[in-house]
C-alpha cells in the first residue's frame, strides 16, 4: 500500500492551470520532498491530496483508498496557511483539534503532555495562543499536527519563519517519525532542507512534474562529470582529462567520461603534490531545477 | 456526525465564553431588576415608614371635628391650643399639624405645619386630612356610600372611537400588548446576536488562518452544520434566559405594579414566537456564515454583512407602524418577504392579528428560503474559505456558485 497515490490530477483556477496532468507516488515510511518556486502549484497539490478542494479530473488514493471521514484522521497536515485560535489556550486548542481527528480523553492528554514536555513548552499550557512567540506557536502548531499519530503527515512550508533551533528542532522531529515508519510529505521550495531530509522527490514547475526519483538517482543523473581540484602544483598530464577551468583558488577539471575519478586522484597523489581539495562535482538540487526548468 | 457534534460542542462553549454574549445575556434581566428595584424604591421613598402608624395632631378652631380621627393608617389628636401642637410636634409626639380656622365652613382655611421642608404636600397626607374633614362634615347628614362617593367622585375610563363610531382599541389593551411586542423583539435580537456571533467565528478562523487545518479534519458541510447549530443552540439558550427574566419580572410587577396588571403571554405566541425564532436563525445563519467566508479579515466579513442586514431592518424602523397597523398591505407583506419575515411576523403576532394560514405560508416561505441558502452558503463556505485578498464580486461568487 502507497501512503499517497496521485494519478493524472488536473485543476484549474479561473482559466489558469494551476496542476496540469500530475502523477506521483509516495511510499510507505518514506519522507517524499515536494520542491518548486512558489506559485508551482505544490499547494494546490496537497489541498487536493487532503481533500479540501477536489480536483477537476484524476484520481487521488490516499492509505490505500478514496479519502473519507475515517482516513481524514489518519493523516496530519500542517498547511502553508495556518494559525490557530488566538483566544484559546494552548492545551484547549490541543483538545479541539484533536477531537475532530476523533482522538479524546486520556490518550489526547498523555500525548499532548508528553509533546509539550519534548519541546519544552509545558509552562505555556495554559496561555493563550495570542501570548506567545510566533516560533512558539508554529511549533504548537506542528504539534497540532502530530498529536492523534497520524500514519501520513503532510507538511506545507514547515520551516518558513522559524529560527535555527526551531529549525533543528523540526527536522529532529521529523526524522524520528520516519524512524517510527511515518509516511513524510515535505513541500518546500528551499531545496537545502530536501536535500538533507527526502529521500525521493518531485520537482514541480508550472503545475507540471518536470523530475521525479530517488534523490542520489537524480544527482547522479544531472553529474556534468567534473572534478574541483586546490592543490599546489598540478601536472601537465592527466588520465581523462580533457579540459581545465580556472576558478580563482580552485580549478574545475573536466573528465571524458569514460575515467573514473578515482583515476585522477591516484595520478595526482603519484605526483605528490599536495592536494588540499579534490571534490567530485555534484550539482545541487538548486542547479538541477534551475537547469531543468531553463531547458524547459 | 460525530464530528458535527465535536464542533457544535465547540463552537457552543466558545460562545458561552465571548464577552459580548454574556453582557448580553445578563443585561435584559438586569435592566428589568433595575426597572424594578427602582420602581420599589421610588415607591418607599414617597411612603416613608409605611407600615408604622403616623400621627398628626390638630387644632380644632370651627369646632365639630372631633370623629373619624382615623384615616387610612394616620391618627389625628386633637390639640386645645396651637402652643401645645407646637410643643408636641417639637417634642415629636406628631410628624406635623394642622389648623382648621374658625371661619373655615366660608374659607375653607387650613393651615399645616411641618418641619419637614417638602415639594409638595405628600398625596397621602393630603387625601386623608381631606377624608378626615369630609367624614366629620358629611357622616351624619348623608348616606355611607354617598360618603365613599364624594370622597372618589370619579373612575375615569376613556374610550377612542373611529368615524364609524366602532372601538379602535381599548386603552388597556396596550398594557396587554407590551409583552408580546418585548417578546418579540427579544427573538430579533436573539436571531441577529446568534448569526452575528456566527459570521464572526467564520471569519475569525478564516483570518487566523486556522480554518485549513480544520478543513483538512471534517468536510466544509460538516463545519457548517456545527456551527449553525451550535450557535443556534447558544441563542437559544439565550432565549430561554430572557423569557425566564422576563416571566419572574412579570409575575412580580402585575402583583406590585398596578399599572401592569393586566400581563399576560398567550401561550400559543410563545409556540409560534420559537418556531419563527429557529427558521429566522436558520436563514440569517446560512447568509452569515456565508458572508463570513467571503472577507479576509473578521471586520471586513463584519462590514459586508451590513449590507445584507440593511434590508432585514426595515420592519424595525417601521415598527411603530406595523404595530399600530397590523393588519395594513405593508405589513402583510413584509410578512412574507424572506428576510424581513421573522422580525415582522412576530410583531404582528403580538397583536393578535395572525391568521394561521399567514403563519404557514410565511414560515414555509423562511424554511424553503433557508434551505436554499444553506445549500448556497456550502458551497461559498467550500470555494472562499481558502481565498484570501480581494473581497469577491456578486458576479464572481456566482459563477463559482454555479461550478461548485
Amino acid at each position: 500500500m502507497n501512503a499517497i497515490e496521485v494519478s493524472q490530477v488536473s485543476k484549474s483556477f479561473r482559466g489558469i492551470r494551476a496542476v496540469n496532468d500530475l502523477s506521483f507516488t509516495v511510499g510507505t515510511g518514506e519522507v517524499f520532498g515536494m520542491v518548486g518556486p512558489n506559485g508551482a502549484g505544490k499547494t494546490t497539490t496537497l489541498r487536493m491530496s487532503m481533500d479540501i478542494i477536489k480536483p477537476d479530473s484524476g484520481e487521488i488514493e490516499i492509505l490505500g483508498e478514496h479519502i473519507n471521514e475515517e482516513s481524514k484522521n489518519r493523516i496530519g497536515y500542517l498547511p502553508e496557511e495556518r494559525g490557530l485560535y488566538r483566544k484559546i489556550t494552548v492545551s484547549e486548542s490541543l483538545t479541539y483539534l484533536a477531537a475532530l481527528k476523533n482522538m479524546k480523553g486520556r490518550p489526547v492528554k498523555d500525548r499532548t503532555a508528553a509533546l509539550l514536555e519534548r519541546v519544552d513548552m509545558v509552562q505555556h499550557r495554559n496561555k493563550k495562543i495570542e501570548e506567545l512567540s510566533r516560533g512558539m506557536s508554529q511549533i504548537i502548531q506542528f504539534i497540532a499536527t502530530i498529536l492523534h499519530d497520524p500514519e501520513l503527515i503532510v507538511l506545507d512550508e514547515p520551516f518558513a519563519g522559524l529560527d535555527p533551533v526551531n529549525t533543528e528542532l523540526l527536522k529532529g522531529f521529523i526524522l524520528e517519525l520516519k524512524g517510527q515508519g511515518k509516511s513524510i510529505i515535505l513541500s518546500t521550495h528551499m531545496m537545502n532542507q530536501v536535500e538533507e531530509l527526502c529521500d525521493r522527490v518531485l520537482m514541480i514547475n508550472k503545475g507540471q512534474a518536470v523530475l521525479y526519483g530517488g534523490l542520489g538517482e537524480i544527482k547522479s543523473r544531472f553529474r556534468n562529470n567534473s572534478i574541483f581540484l586546490e592543490c599546489d602544483r598540478i601536472p601537465d598530464e592527466l588520465p581523462g582529462v580533457i579540459g581545465r577551468k580556472a576558478h580563482g583558488k580552485y580549478i574545475e577539471l573536466f573528465l571524458d567520461g569514460q575515467t573514473p575519478p578515482f583515476e585522477v586522484l591516484a595520478a595526482l597523489v603519484n605526483s605528490r603534490s599536495t592536494i588540499n581539495r579534490f571534490e567530485v562535482s555534484t550539482p545541487s538540487l538548486n542547479e538541477i531545477f534551475i537547469q531543468v526548468v531553463k531547458e524547459g | 456526525m460525530k464530528k458535527t457534534l465535536t464542533i457544535l460542542r465547540h463552537e457552543f462553549r466558545q460562545t458561552l465564553k465571548r464577552k459580548a454574549f454574556i453582557i448580553m445575556t445578563v443585561a435584559l434581566p438586569l435592566v428589568l431588576m433595575l426597572g424594578y428595584g427602582i420602581y420599589q424604591a421610588v415607591q418607599h421613598w414617597h411612603e416613608p415608614s409605611e407600615p408604622q402608624e403616623v400621627k398628626i395632631g390638630y387644632v380644632d378652631e370651627a369646632g365639630g371635628f372631633d370623629k373619624y380621627t382615623t384615616q387610612q393608617d394616620i391618627t389625628f389628636i386633637l390639640y386645645p391650643n396651637e402652643e401645645k401642637a407646637k410643643s408636641a410636634l417639637l417634642d415629636s409626639e406628631v410628624e406635623e399639624y394642622f389648623v382648621i380656622a374658625a371661619d373655615y365652613l366660608s374659607s375653607g382655611r387650613i393651615t399645616r405645619y411641618t418641619t419637614k421642608s417638602e415639594f409638595e404636600v405628600p398625596v397621602k397626607i393630603w387625601s386623608s386630612i381631606e377624608d378626615f374633614l369630609l367624614s366629620n362634615l358629611l357622616a351624619e347628614e348623608v348616606s355611607p356610600e354617598l360618603l365613599e362617593r364624594a370622597k372618589i367622585p370619579m373612575q375615569l375610563n376613556t374610550v377612542e372611537l373611529d368615524e364609524s363610531g366602532e372601538i379602535v382599541s381599548a386603552q388597556d389593551d396596550v398594557t396587554k400588548a407590551i409583552l408580546p411586542v418585548v417578546f418579540g423583539m427579544i427573538f430579533i435580537f436573539a436571531i441577529f446576536f446568534s448569526s452575528g456571533f456566527l459570521l464572526q467565528s467564520v471569519s475569525e478562523e478564516k483570518e487566523n488562518r486556522v480554518i485549513e487545518i480544520i478543513l483538512s479534519s471534517v468536510s466544509s458541510r460538516q463545519l457548517l452544520a456545527g456551527k449553525v447549530l451550535g450557535l443556534g443552540a447558544a441563542g437559544l439558550l439565550q432565549v430561554a434566559i430572557w423569557l425566564i427574566a422576563i416571566k419572574i419580572f412579570a409575575d412580580a410587577a402585575s402583583v406590585n405594579i398596578p399599572a401592569l396588571s393586566n400581563l399576560s403571554i398567550p401561550s400559543s405566541f410563545l409556540a409560534w414566537g420559537i418556531l419563527f425564532f429557529i427558521m429566522g436563525y436558520a436563514l440569517f445563519a446560512a447568509i452569515f456564515a456565508g458572508v463570513g467566508s467571503l472577507g479576509s479579515t473578521a471586520r471586513e466579513s463584519q462590514s459586508l454583512s451590513g449590507i445584507i442586514v440593511l434590508p432585514s431592518i426595515v420592519p424595525l424602523w417601521f415598527s411603530y407602524f406595523i404595530i399600530s397597523n397590523p393588519e395594513s398591505t405593508f405589513a402583510k407583506a413584509l410578512t412574507f418577504i424572506p428576510v424581513t419575515a421573522p422580525i415582522t411576523a412576530m410583531m404582528r403576532l403580538s397583536r393578535d392579528v395572525l391568521s394561521v394560514w399567514e403563519i404557514v405560508l410565511s414560515l414555509t416561505i423562511l424554511a424553503l428560503s433557508a434551505m436554499l441558502a444553506m445549500w448556497i452558503a456550502a458551497k461559498v463556505f467550500r470555494v472562499f474559505l481558502l481565498m484570501y485578498g480581494k473581497t469577491p464580486s456578486l458576479r464572481e461568487i456566482a459563477r463559482y456558485v454555479r461550478e461548485a
